[in-house]
């Protein structure tokens, strides 16, 4: 044993820094070495550095650092290259970029004055790659003493005057007469020595390489033992030489290596990524082989291994990362990442391809277009669906926002080239298209989506996103010269707006095709209402899908003109169908729709009196909660996969997409609940009520709360009656009959609520689009939609159950929920039962909803944030959901003079449902 | 170890030493001219001199021995001598290359002749002379052109030789410590430290080192992007009697930084903020009760073994400062690092 001088100085542990620090102690992971920048590793970094190209060198640096790397290593030893001139000019751009410079550098090379070059030019505390003792102890000793002067930890190579170490005891020999000069003569820390103790070949069919791995191992372990503070490094794919393409079995080596290594006390090491697979994850038959290989445990096992070898690729593929794919030709690899989704290697990608083209936008127009051609194929086809075209687009976005600089530039260059002939450098043309949500709306999940997939298809999108008023529309499509404009609305009033725009443009005398989409569009509106007020075309689009040939049909050259003509025909004729035979119908009048309003027997009807009369808030709730109340079909259908959740995961044909979205929506809710990047809150109010006047419901707030005094007195509710005539027994029904009239002389009560998951969805939403990620962006949304719903089914269940308590003993699954099994309904304005969404702004005085709980009402009553959900509550045992359906002018007038608003008013917003 | 260092070794076990303050800052209330910078001996000098605070030294030592007096009366234990800028980097400017020897041997030999008076009148407070080298005016890790990222205005031989020049120059004058300060670039201070163990090598001899970072602003980074503990870490590879930061912040916004060092180095913790930060008109305006009141948030947290003044102090803030440190210990030091 050799005699350690042990000192009590506290933090004996590896301290290396770039702009941050880096500790490495003992409960440190293993520290891994980015190893690109390598001259002698990577052909493309010699390549570039070859060629001189410095700038795009540092962004395999970038790109090393981006990808988790926390110690980079520099390498120029090249006999083409000047490599102390080039490690000097490399080092000192990578300095001056913060984002790379943060981490340490491990200047690596076997010639000294490069070493020394590299320290005189770094700040931080590097690692030198390396020195040993193979010319003798004297220069070892120079080198050591000037590299602690220079202030840097120090890899020390297994190597002596004999020559390499190749088995355990000579591992142990050599790096035990290192440490003592190293620390006795050269007074050297021995925390910041660092061991490679070579990393050989195992597998190899030779006899005396079959110990190469497990000597390594136990010697690593001795080290730890008997050389205290210092670390054990290597480069890790050495190890699976032997295996080289077939990488299921390589990575399952460098796992293996690597869990008994780390084991033994290796800490740093050089390994690719790519090339890494999780230990637990080796099918165990495979585990088996491999295991045996690396700690030489069968004389047999190389063979055994090259026989099992030759199976698994086929077997495995399932269940780890198959990473095959990468080793095919470029243009495939970047179809693969398109069509799969995946943005991993999409960068490496399209660099790659971006060199091997004289104009970058060709990566652009040829490789990239090749592979969503083929996602558009796909699409088209039915084999692909909407949420794996998100993903596409997302590595589409990713590859395109790499390119844009060098386009940007080459286009620079090129105008300065052509500047004195004065020849102007055309922008390659595409077909530009607006997208807007309509003033006073605020629902974008689906015109989201449309934008990315119309994106994906090479338009460019202009997005001017929600509530956007007319003149905004009108202004930026003159600007930038759009050729189509895509309006979208959930809220009936968005309706209007679009009418109003396309007369608008009527005006202004444009020719640019219009599209229609959203919830509340449909065929019958566009063609009855909007399609007359403008002489050119006007369509509704009604998925995602279509809008892809749509707007190929509307912007093709040849067949553009018959195609609108077609088009405007099909509408007129649309038109006349769909008038004809709304004639058919009959309406009562109002009066006579009054006196056959549903009626309740009063008399015996069960009245409960709410447990908690008054205004109640509930802020910061707790979105964990609601998890289990979620109904995700809607969600699924807002991806345009049709189907009942769960079966859906299950669907023949879009089961795997559904499975996959539904996957991923989990990792998304799971991020969302456990960092509460969503707010929740809620404000709901129960009161004393009667109808009077038959339509009408008149509210009593006795509450002196300061939340809800405002309100305090008389508020009344105006209720819509259906007005269609009715077969013999059926009731003509307004909300109002499920509220006891005065005149009964009962005391009734009912209630109203806004519920709101939408604080931070703004900001997350924007996170993931600044990160060219639309696909979780809309995923943010879709969610915040369905937890807005969760909440209000929460609530009512609360209402039912506790705060009004008519149903205290209720049990029920969150199935009966979804299908409504439950007494008492929630009708929100704007839905159904009562369309108008002026009484909106009755719950929001009464609730006092802005003041309360932040969530307000846009100019088209829409609420913002979007995902808020608001409503009535009824608590009768009879009250049951129902459809307005069109009411007549009398109504309207009626509706107008007992509101107090003007007719217009009335109509502008009852528009929708008026019969004519 | 030799009797000068055991001393400054032993007094900081026994209580917090007091650095001086500004030099500049007194030496602006002479409002010298020209032809004061000038003296006799630069008479005919072909460059304007004036500003050059350093060589005031040759041209006016009474100043300087009067201005290094008044802080030790106010109660510094430790003064700097005037050669911030006095390394052939720095002197181009004014092309003094020539001159930096002398410089450097006749600030230390005034500072040192003012200390052995005090020390002699006052045995029991032995006072000490600090040989200040200050970053030079080019940065050997950043590039003066933004459009160049990779040009370097300095290497590290130039700034190592620049350093050894110095600080041979300032042994000879018989400094007891030297203090390598307002670090903005780390790989300077780097070149400097490398410089100092040559000579220590070269002469066989030991002399305490002082390393002291500037923090440049609310970011909490050096000027060359390193972070408190990053700057630690650079420069931990030379063992130096202390380590802390001075110059471009107030004491306030000091104390993060000071807390992140103090848990992470054996080394003895030292600090000279600047006056508060300038005012609108580039005045430093806190008062020395006001900055006494922020380092006793030092000494209260015990982040500290050294503790003086930079940018904008003056006797009075080192009487101020003094006054309050004298009723507290100092920060705790392990003696193995005393010992080394």
């Amino acid at each position: 044993m050799i005699d350690l001088k042990r000192t009590i100085t506290k933090n004996r542990v590896l301290k290396l820094s770039g702009l941050e620090p880096l500790v490495v102690t003992p409960e440190s992971n293993f520290i891994n070495v980015g190893e690109r920048t390598n001259v002698a590793g990577s052909k493309k970094f010699l390549r570039l550095i070859k060629e001189r190209k410095f700038e795009e060198a540092l962004s395999v640096a970038r790109h090393q650092v981006e990808g988790g790397a926390q110690i980079i290593d520099i390498n120029m030893d090249d006999g083409l290259i000047d490599g102390k001139e080039a490690m000097v000019t490399y080092l000192n751009l990578v300095i001056a970029e913060p984002d790379i410079a943060r981490v340490p550098i491990m200047i690596d090379s076997s010639k000294w004055e490069i070493i020394e070059a590299g320290l005189q030019v770094v700040q931080g505390k590097c690692i030198v790659n390396s020195i040993s003792l193979k010319e003798g102890e004297a220069i070892f000793i120079q080198q050591a003493t000037l590299i602690k002067r220079y202030g840097a930890a120090v890899i020390i190579m297994a190597f002596d005057e004999v020559g390499q170490a190749d088995n355990y005891s000579r591992r142990c020999e050599i790096a035990q007469r290192s440490y003592v000069i190293l620390t006795e003569q050269v007074n050297f820390p021995a925390e910041d020595i660092i061991f490679d103790l070579n990393i050989f070949p195992v597998a190899t069919g030779m006899d005396e390489h079959r110990r190469n791995a497990i000597d390594f191992i136990e010697a690593t372990r001795w080290v730890k033992q008997h050389l205290p503070y210092c670390s054990v490094s290597g480069g890790v794919s050495n190890v699976s030489f032997s295996f080289r393409g077939n990488n299921t079995v390589r990575e399952a080596m460098h796992s293996v290596f690597l869990y008994h290594a780390i084991n033994a006390g290796m800490n740093i090491g050089i390994v690719n990524p790519a090339l890494l697979g999780v230990y637990d994850d080796i099918p165990k038959d495979l585990l088996q082989h491999v295991e045996d290989v690396i700690l030489d445990r069968k004389n047999d096992a190389t063979e055994r291994l090259l026989d099992f070898a030759d199976t698994v690729i086929s077997t495995t593929k399932e269940s780890t990362i198959d990473l095959s794919w990468r080793q095919e030709p470029l243009q495939d690899r970047i179809t693969k990442a398109l069509v799969k989704g995946i943005d991993q290697y999409i960068i490496e990608d399209v660099e790659e391809a971006r060199l091997h083209n004289n104009e970058t936008i060709n990566v652009i127009e040829g490789n990239l277009m090749t592979g969503m051609n083929i996602v558009g194929d796909l699409f088209g086809n039915g084999k692909m669906f909407l949420p794996q075209v998100v993903k596409s687009a997302r590595v589409m976005k990713k590859a395109v926002a790499y390119l844009e600089p060098f386009i940007e530039r080459e286009k620079k260059e090129k105008r300065e080239k052509n500047k004195e002939k004065e020849v102007l450098i055309a922008d390659t043309v595409v077909s530009k298209i607006l997208m807007a949500t309509v003033k006073g709306d605020v629902h974008d999940i689906g015109k989201n989506i449309v934008s990315v997939v119309l994106a994906c298809n090479n338009y460019e999108i202009i997005d001017l996103g929600v509530m956007v008023p007319p003149g905004k529309i009108i202004e930026e499509a003159k600007k930038h010269q759009v050729d189509i404009i895509g309006l979208s609305g959930l809220i009936t009033p968005s309706l209007d707006e679009m009418v109003f725009l396309a007369k608008e443009m009527e005006r202004q005398n444009f020719q640019v095709p219009l599209m229609i989409g959203g919830a509340t569009t449909s065929k019958a509106h566009t063609a009855v209402k909007i399609d007359p007020q403008y002489s050119h075309a006007v369509v509704h689009v009604n998925d995602a899908s279509r809008a892809v040939t749509i707007a190929g049909e509307l912007l093709q050259k040849d067949k553009k003109v018959s195609y609108k003509s077609n088009l405007k025909n099909e509408y007129a004729i649309f038109r006349d169908q769909f008038v004809g035979r709304q004639r058919v119908k009959e309406y009562e009048t109002i009066e006579a729709a009054r006196k056959n309003k549903l009626e309740i027997d009063w008399s015996t009807s069960q009245i409960i009196k709410p447990n908690t009369l008054g205004v109640q808030i509930i802020d910061n709730f707790d979105i964990a909660i609601l998890r289990e109340y979620i109904d995700w079909s809607p969600f699924f259908r807002s991806w345009e996969l049709h189907g009942k959740y769960p079966q859906i995961l299950h669907d023949k044909i879009v089961g795997q997409q559904a499975k996959g979205l539904f996957e991923d929506a989990d990792v998304l809710l799971e991020k969302i609940i456990s960092e509460k990047l969503l707010q929740a809150k809620a404000v709901f109010g129960l009161f004393e009520a009667n109808t009077i006047n038959d339509d009408d419901i008149e509210i009593t707030n006795r509450s002196s709360s300061i939340v809800a005094n405002k309100s305090k007195g008389k508020t009344i509710f105006r209720t819509l009656r259906q007005q269609s005539k009715k077969a013999i027994g059926r009731p003509n029904i307004a909300l109002a009959d499920f509220v006891a009239p005065k005149e009964t002389g009962l005391k009734d009560y009912m209630g109203c609520f806004c519920v709101s998951t939408g604080f931070g969805t703004k900001e997350l939403a924007e996170k993931y689009e600044n990160q060219n990620d639309d696909y979780n962006s809309i995923m943010v949304k879709a969610l915040a939609d369905r937890l807005a719903e969760a909440f209000a089914e929460y609530l009512h269940k609360q209402i039912r159950t506790k705060h009004w308590g008519y149903s205290a003993d209720e049990k029920l699954s969150n199935v009966d929920l979804i299908k409504e099994h439950y007494k008492g309904i929630r009708p929100a304005p704007g839905y159904p039962a009562c369309p108008d969404h002026l009484e909106k702004e009755t719950i929001w005085e009464l609730l006092n909803v802005k003041d309360n709980i932040g969530v307000e009402l846009t100019s088209g009553l829409a609420m913002w944030p979007a995902a808020s959900v608001s409503g009535y509550y009824f608590g009768n045992p009879e009250a049951r959901y129902f459809g307005l359906g069109k009411i007549k002018m009398d109504q309207v007038k009626n509706f107008a003079s007992r509101k107090n608003i003007s007719e217009e008013k009335a109509l502008k917003w009852l528009a929708p449902n008026i019969a004519d | 170890m030799d009797n000068k260092t055991a001393t400054i070794k032993k007094a900081l076990q026994d209580r917090i030493l007091i650095l001086d303050g500004a030099m500049g800052t007194m030496l602006q209330r002479y409002n010298f001219s020209e032809e004061d910078f000038r003296s006799k001996r630069f008479k005919n000098f072909h460059k304007p001199l004036k500003g050059n605070n350093d060589l005031l030294s040759i041209t006016q030592p009474k100043v300087i021995a009067d201005v290094h007096a008044t802080y030790f009366e106010a109660g510094a234990d430790i003064v700097e001598t005037n050669t911030f800028s006095s390394t052939s980097i720095a002197m181009a400017d004014y092309e003094l290359e020539d001159y930096v020897y002398e410089l450097n041997f006749e600030s230390a030999n005034i500072a040192r002749k003012v200390a052995d008076s005090f020390t002699e009148n006052e045995p029991l407070k032995p006072r000490f002379v600090a040989g200040a080298m200050g970053p030079t005016n080019k940065t050997a890790s950043m590039s003066p052109d933004v459009n160049d990222p990779g040009f370097r205005a300095v290497s590290f031989d130039q700034l190592r030789l620049a350093y050894k020049k110095q600080a041979e120059a300032l042994i000879d004058g018989g400094v007891d410590l030297l203090l390598v300060e307002t670090i903005f670039d780390t790989l300077n201070a780097k070149a400097a430290l490398f410089a100092i163990e040559e000579v220590k090598e070269a002469r066989n001899i030991d002399i305490p080192i002082m390393v002291s970072g500037t923090i440049t602003d609310a970011s909490g980074r050096t000027l060359s992007g390193q972070t408190a503990e990053a700057f630690l870490i650079s420069i931990s590879h030379i063992p130096v009697l202390s380590v802390g930061f001075n110059c471009a912040l107030g004491a306030k916004q000091l104390t993060p930084h000071l807390e992140v060092i103090s848990q992470k180095t054996d080394a003895a913790i030292s600090a000279h903020p600047n006056a508060g930060l300038p005012n609108a008109f580039g005045e430093y305006d806190e008062s020395p009760e006001q900055m006494a009141e922020q380092i006793r948030e030092y000494l209260d947290k015990k982040l500290i073994n050294i503790i003086g003044g930079c940018c904008g102090t003056t006797p009075e803030h080192i009487k101020a400062i003094a006054d309050v440190a004298k009723n507290y210990t100092p920060r705790l030091l392990n003696l193995s690092t005393l010992l080394v």
